[in-house]
């Protein structure tokens, strides 16, 4: 079968991957630079028997993708800085009462109404910790729109198979950059679904994970199971718990479903690391002009290794540190103040020299920028 | 003892509940039980939805689809479960700070949109849970411990509220009167739309106990003397109302409901076939 070529914008090519990867409800409210994501959605889903609504806010937003993601429809929302400051609240019901969600964020500049329409890498640490209390992160910065497509359909996996939402970062640049997108025919994307209970409803524990796997399986308000959600620390039947042995387990699983699989969901990619002396760490929109970079390095005959972040979190620090024991210095060029390269330098241990490189006026880096710096620390 | 049937719908393991014996919340979860019974309505295929506050723990002690959410916004999560899965009845229960504090966003948009969802709210006047605190529903001059010399804004008109934004079943009755309350709360779930059923409730040991009702009998009084029947208030004064508490039904209208509406754009766009 033939593969269908697209030409599309990377929050286009989100929200159809999205619908490929089984999403039918979107719960949302416009912002810049993320309203396609919507908007593709709310064309789409009718078409294919989902439901889409734009909320009166970005809390009710990602409210109701949560309601919906009850139900038992894969459910996501999506959003830009302000509202991803929004969001956090129910962002923290959705880790607490582990339903499977999706939450895209554009990063454009901040704090506050900052830079709407401009590029910015500033929301990554509040993706690891912007809701309150411990929780384990998922999330993804795609760097190309074909891989928007792909990261959407993966987020979905990662969200139904861990009962917790996954979060996409995007960026402004790549969220309008238009790129061909190929959608291959002949071979299916490999589509997760949440495990439904085995057992009778009276007997169905919602947080009461299997032996096998440590994860639990979800029923769906309206197949029959009777259950109770709630966003305090409850116990394995799902109701709130002053028990300390409870707490502690329900806290601790919370981490350690994510942690357990770790090595299974980080993802990076590396070009030249072998004999790299200078490693250069970068993630999403970034990511490209590194890469050129890093190419035009190694022409200059500069042993320069290209290391990128596909899962921010959680983070490959271990490789890194790997890494790390063979370079020199290792550069971490990012659009904010310093974010990722604090988690760089706990990965690196002071194995090698960590420099950040930052870059915070609504633009991203040239390469010939980024390949300047690399000449200069190296 | 109430009746058998609504004792299958109780999670009778968590009684007594943590409400504070007097409390007026019992009548209200009595009252919504009996009229989800007596609508013929079954345990797996209805939600109550909360948001947080003594009237948002309600759903712990109801053995159905119970979903116990963040402070004011259950209206915005329930709003996903019902377009998602229309056959479910969803009533969402809250308390009046939820509703008109911190939720008042979700409340009049739910109004207005008009989804099939009944909304009782607990309406006691205070903040319970957190201590006393004044709540957008605290009468002018009544003392919270966030006012403590009596509070200088005027309360909001639940009711009044739910109508201007568009509800389209809105109805109040006091925890004095039970059976209104279930008679209310029963024409709210089969009204298909959104339905307010504001039900006054009391807190004596919050909002009473500073405000000259100490025990549950004052309250109880309190609600008897102040309640007037709509149909008498339409002809009393409004020197003649001041302080009163009007009981009725104040809107039932029919209109397109949200998730009809949206299922009819999911037949014209071909997405029923699917």
């Amino acid at each position: 079968m033939k593969n269908e070529i697209n030409f599309w914008q990377g929050n286009v090519a989100l929200a159809h991957g999205a619908l490929a990867a089984g999403c039918r409800f979107f719960g949302g409210y416009p912002i810049t630079p993320s309203s396609e994501i919507a908007e593709v959605m709310a064309e789409e889903l009718p078409k294919l028997n989902g439901r889409f609504i734009q909320m009166e806010d970005e809390i009710a937003g990602i409210a109701a993708a949560i309601g919906a993601s009850m139900t038992g429809r894969k459910s996501m929302t999506a959003t830009s800085g302000p509202g991803f400051s929004l969001k956090q609240e129910n962002l923290g019901l959705a880790y607490m009462a582990e339903i499977p969600l999706v939450v895209v964020d554009v990063m454009r500049g901040g704090p506050s109404t900052g830079l709407p329409t401009s590029i910015s890498q500033q929301d990554v640490m509040q993706a690891r910790w912007g809701t309150h209390g411990d929780h384990a992160t998922i999330a993804y910065a795609p760097s190309s729109v074909q891989e928007c497509y792909e990261t959407a359909i993966k987020a979905f996996n990662m969200a139904e198979r861990f009962r917790q939402p996954v979060l996409i970062m995007s960026d402004e640049v790549l969220g309008h950059m238009r790129e061909r997108v190929t959608i291959q025919k002949d071979i299916m994307p490999q589509i997760i679904n949440r495990k439904r209970p085995a057992v009778d409803p009276d007997e169905f524990k919602p947080y009461k994970p299997d032996d096998k796997d440590n994860l639990p399986p979800m029923a769906s308000f309206g197949d029959g199971y009777r259950w109770h959600i709630t966003g305090l620390t409850h116990n394995e039947w799902g109701f709130p718990t002053n028990d300390p042995a409870e707490i502690e387990k329900k806290t601790r699983r919370l981490m350690d479903k994510v942690n357990a699989y770790r090595d299974e969901i980080v993802e990076y990619e590396t070009e030249s690391i072998d004999d790299a002396e200078i490693l250069v760490v970068s993630y999403g929109s970034v990511a490209r002009t590194a890469l050129s970079a890093v190419r035009m390095a190694r022409k200059k005959g500069l042993k320069a290794g290209f290391f990128r972040l596909v899962t921010l979190w959680p983070f490959p620090d271990r490789e890194i540190e790997n890494i790390a024991e063979k370079s020199r210095v290792i550069l971490v060029p990012e659009l904010n103040y310093g974010q990722m390269v604090l988690e760089t330098e706990r990965a690196a241990h002071g194995k090698a020299r960590v420099v950040p490189y930052n870059l915070v006026n609504g633009e991203l880096f040239k390469p010939e920028e980024i390949l300047e710096k690399i000449e200069e620390v190296g | 003892m109430p009746r058998p049937e609504v004792m299958d719908w109780l999670r009778k393991q968590f009684f007594p509940h943590l409400w504070c014996p007097g409390c007026g919340h019992g009548i209200i979860l009595h009252a919504i039980l009996r009229a989800l019974i007596d609508s013929g309505k079954k345990r797996e295929e209805t939600v109550i939805a909360s948001g947080i506050g003594c009237s948002s723990r309600m759903p712990g002690y109801i053995d159905a689809c119970t979903v116990h959410t963040t402070h004011g916004r259950s209206l915005a999560f329930a709003t996903g479960i019902k377009l998602s899965n229309p056959d479910l009845t969803v009533v969402d229960v809250m308390g009046d700070g939820d509703c008109a504090a911190i939720g008042g966003n979700h409340f009049i948009h739910a109004c207005r949109r008009n989804i099939n969802i009944t909304a009782v709210v607990m309406n006691n006047n205070i903040y319970g849970m957190t201590g006393g605190q004044a709540s957008p529903t605290t009468p002018l001059g009544a003392k919270a411990t966030t006012a403590p010399y009596g509070s200088i804004e005027p309360p909001f008109d639940i009711c009044q509220l739910a109508q201007g934004a568009g509800a389209t079943y809105v109805a109040r009755a006091t925890i004095a009167n039970p059976v209104l309350c279930e008679k209310y709360i029963k024409n709210g779930i089969e009204h298909k739309g959104f339905s307010v059923v504001e039900v006054i409730s009391s807190c004596h040991t919050q909002f009473g106990r500073r405000n000259k009702r100490r025990t549950p009998l004052d309250n109880l009084n309190f609600l008897k003397t102040a309640s007037v029947q709509l149909a008498k208030a339409s002809s009393m004064s409004e020197e003649e109302l001041e302080g009163k508490i009007i009981i009725g039904e104040f809107v039932r209208k029919e209109i397109p409901e949200y998730t009809e509406g949206y299922e009819k754009l999911i037949e014209a766009v071909g997405g029923s076939k699917v």
